[in-house]
């Protein structure tokens, strides 16, 4: 059935599937400081979960506390229907990526491997195999006798994950994984770890800063900010429709107007801008705003129509301006425009045919028009 | 050219730098060294100063080249000495092992203190530094005397009727050396275990290791430089250690600084004093060299 196949992939629309880990109403205090306040969050066994946020919001902390490094002040953690608040660190069935990668320096990449079978006891020839295994898995051959002080840091990033990976974990914890490598090293092990996690089916949860990296990766994106989750979704929830103008312009960019709700419908809100009386805003998302409520306009620059001639269509979504800066990406270009009222806009065009002679779309201080799809703006009430 | 010039004033700097420790180790170690090794060499004579000198000049003009090696054998000879090596050792083990394992804790709780509690802990180590050492020893021969602190608290307790006889004891002068080297042998594992990286440890919990295991299979072996530098520390001068057996020991312990101190002192005999100290400093030199050894082999891993 289309129905079951679909949850196969999205296992948190089941409403029959029970979450595998399990996180009510958890806050972790240091002194008087709320790192992590109040969180309620359910992952599902086989995703590839982000905790997404600023420096400083409190994502660490919370994997901290799945580990087992941290307890929580208040609260309850479950893995695998377990509750595992008192479980010791050692005892958890989870293993972690630290953002270190906190390698034993006195240990080869070999040993350093081993280890974790080692403490479990396993007999030395199983030992031996696995560890041979998971060394072809992560590609590093001919570096088993090395120490890590002998490794670049991609090297020593996949001794972690190897590390981490072989006592097979019910859940991997990933802090920061990628954040030591340079951009091209991360890209090429963006999609390994996507990779490695659908080959080996464990429940991957990444803490990451970069928002681009939580959008490659994950099935689902939490987003974090002063302890809070602020929106828990896919990634094309999260960039298509961010509930907060934190969101908003967390993930991507975005171009915000305040106004108020002069039409609210089931399939239709029509917005007032509050710097200029005669600017409206349709968006055709239905909601149960009222009349006058203050909201917030948001339309991603990709978004935006840009044109040198009017766009005729009535009640439909049209500013004007003047090009005040071109940003040539090759790729694309980004236009900021500057409107009648003063306030800049971003605006991105792909560049899909050659500009002829160095030409843009428009030039410097020439008059354009913006204009957008109905479907494209999202009103924020927050 | 101007970088060239600039280089070599840079090299006569690093040598000018490097010459004044030289100078000082010539200055005040070598020369003594010498100067020992020599009267090491001499015949013992009842004269200003009481010892032969190694050149003389015969009775045709030649000059004569005397060295004896008999004080050396002469320690050889006599097993006292053997003994006092021996039990001068035994002792400076025992102590060294002592010290690690009540220190070990110590430093590991001071490294894992708050900052405050930790600044606080280390003036602690480091107060008993501000009175003289001699005067410390002394105090526990007032504590430890028959008719001492310890002794009359316990009677006053009433848990002995007797005082124990615990002053000039094998007991005391452990307590003695234990006391007074602990600070050597906290302070450079204490600086060896603050910088440890407890993330190594939290690794370490997180692939199953219990408390102990990740003890001795991360902690032991990332902190081996301080146990090396803090076993020295204690070890080499509780081995030529004279004023702890002397004061707390009295006539019960034999090691090798009473024993030169007697052969220097009492019996006037240089020779043979110098005999037994440059012996005790091939003693002592020996582990130095095994550990810079080791030290170099760490470095080339
Ligand atoms: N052991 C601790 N003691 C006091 N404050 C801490 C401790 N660990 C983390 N914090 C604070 O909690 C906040 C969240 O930290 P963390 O979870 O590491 O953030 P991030 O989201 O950058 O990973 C930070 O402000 C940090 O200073
Ligand atoms: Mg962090």
């Amino acid at each position: 059935m289309p129905q079951d196949d679909n949850f196969a992939h999205r296992p948190w629309l089941d409403p029959d599937k029970d979450p595998f880990i399990k996180i009510r109403s958890v806050s972790k205090r240091f002194g008087d400081f709320t790192a992590v306040d109040n969180v309620d969050l359910d992952i599902y066994k086989g995703e590839l979960f982000c905790l997404l946020g600023g420096s400083g919001c409190g994502k660490s902390t919370l994997l901290r506390m799945l580990a087992g490094f941290e307890t929580p002040s208040s609260g309850e953690l479950f893995i695998d229907g377990e509750k595992i608040n008192d479980i010791p660190a050692y005892a958890r069935p989870v293993n972690m990526m630290f953002q270190s990668y906190a390698l034993f320096p006195h240990m080869t990449v070999e040993k350093n491997i081993a280890y974790g079978l080692q403490r479990d006891g396993v007999a030395k020839a199983e030992i031996k195999d696995r560890v041979s295994d998971m060394i072809k898995l992560v590609q590093l051959n001919d570096l088993a006798k090395r120490k890590p002080n002998q490794l670049s840091g991609g090297q020593c990033q996949r001794v972690a994950l190897a590390r981490a990976l072989i006592k097979q974990p019910k859940v991997l914890l990933l802090d920061e994984p990628l954040a030591a490598l340079d951009k091209r090293l991360r890209e090429q092990t963006q999609y390994e770890l996507m990779n490695l996690q659908d080959q080996l089916g464990i429940t991957f949860v990444v803490v990451t800063h970069d928002q681009e990296e939580a959008m490659t990766l994950s099935t689902r994106i939490a987003v974090m900010d002063k302890g809070k989750f602020v929106q828990t979704g896919t990634p094309t929830e999260i960039y298509e429709t961010p509930d907060s103008r934190f969101v908003a312009n967390f993930i991507g960019s975005a171009n915000i107007f305040q106004g108020h709700v002069v039409e609210s419908d089931r399939d239709r809100v029509v917005v007032r801008s509050v710097r200029d009386d005669n600017l409206l805003f349709y968006i055709d998302h239905g909601s149960d705003l009222q009349v006058n409520a203050k909201v917030w306009v948001a339309i991603r620059p990709e978004k935006v129509r840009i044109s040198t001639t009017p766009h005729a269509e009535a009640r439909s979504n049209q500013l004007a301006g003047i090009v005040h800066d071109i940003g040539y990406l090759g790729r694309l270009s980004n236009y900021k425009i500057k409107l009648d009222n003063g306030k800049m806009i971003d605006v991105t065009h792909p560049n899909q045919t050659r500009p002829k002679s160095g030409e843009h779309l428009a030039d410097w201080d020439e008059k354009v028009y913006l204009s957008w799809e109905p479907s494209s703006a999202v009103v924020l009430t927050q | 050219m101007a970088i060239d010039i600039g280089r070599k004033l840079q090299d006569r700097w690093k040598s000018l730098l490097v010459a004044v420790p030289f100078f000082w180790l010539l200055l005040f170690f070598l020369i003594p060294f010498v100067i020992v090794f020599k009267i090491s060499l001499a015949e013992s004579l009842i004269a200003s100063p009481p010892f032969s000198s190694l050149l003389t000049w015969g009775e045709e003009g030649e000059l004569k080249i005397r060295l004896l090696i008999e004080n050396y054998a002469y320690l050889f000879d006599d097993d006292l000495y053997v003994r006092a090596y021996l039990n001068s050792v035994k002792v400076a083990f025992i102590s060294t092992v002592i010290c690690l394992l009540i220190g070990y804790p110590m430093a590991y709780g001071i490294a894992r203190a708050n900052p405050t509690r930790r600044k606080i802990l280390l003036i602690l180590i480091i107060l008993p530094f501000w009175t003289s050492f001699l005067l410390r020893v002394y105090s526990w021969m007032g504590i430890l005397a028959d008719q001492g602190t310890l002794n009359n608290f316990l009677i006053w307790l009433g848990l002995i009727d007797e005082p124990i006889r615990m002053l000039y004891t094998q007991f005391a002068v452990y307590l003695g050396i234990v006391y007074s080297y602990l600070p050597f042998m906290i302070l450079p594992l204490y600086a060896n275990i603050e910088k440890l990286d407890w993330s190594l440890l939290e690794a370490a919990a997180d692939l199953g290791a219990k408390p102990i295991s990740t003890f001795f299979t991360v902690t032991v072996p990332m902190t081996i430089p301080g146990i090396i530098a803090g076993s020295l520390l204690v070890f080499i001068p509780a081995t030529g250690e004279y004023v702890i057996p002397d004061l707390l020991g009295g006539g019960n312990s034999l090691m090798i600084g009473k024993v030169l101190y007697n052969e220097f002192n009492s019996n006037h005999d240089w020779p043979v004093a110098s005999a037994v100290a440059i012996a005790l400093l091939i003693l002592l030199v020996l582990p130095m060299m095994l550990y810079q050894r080791y030290q170099s082999k760490q470095l080339q891993a």
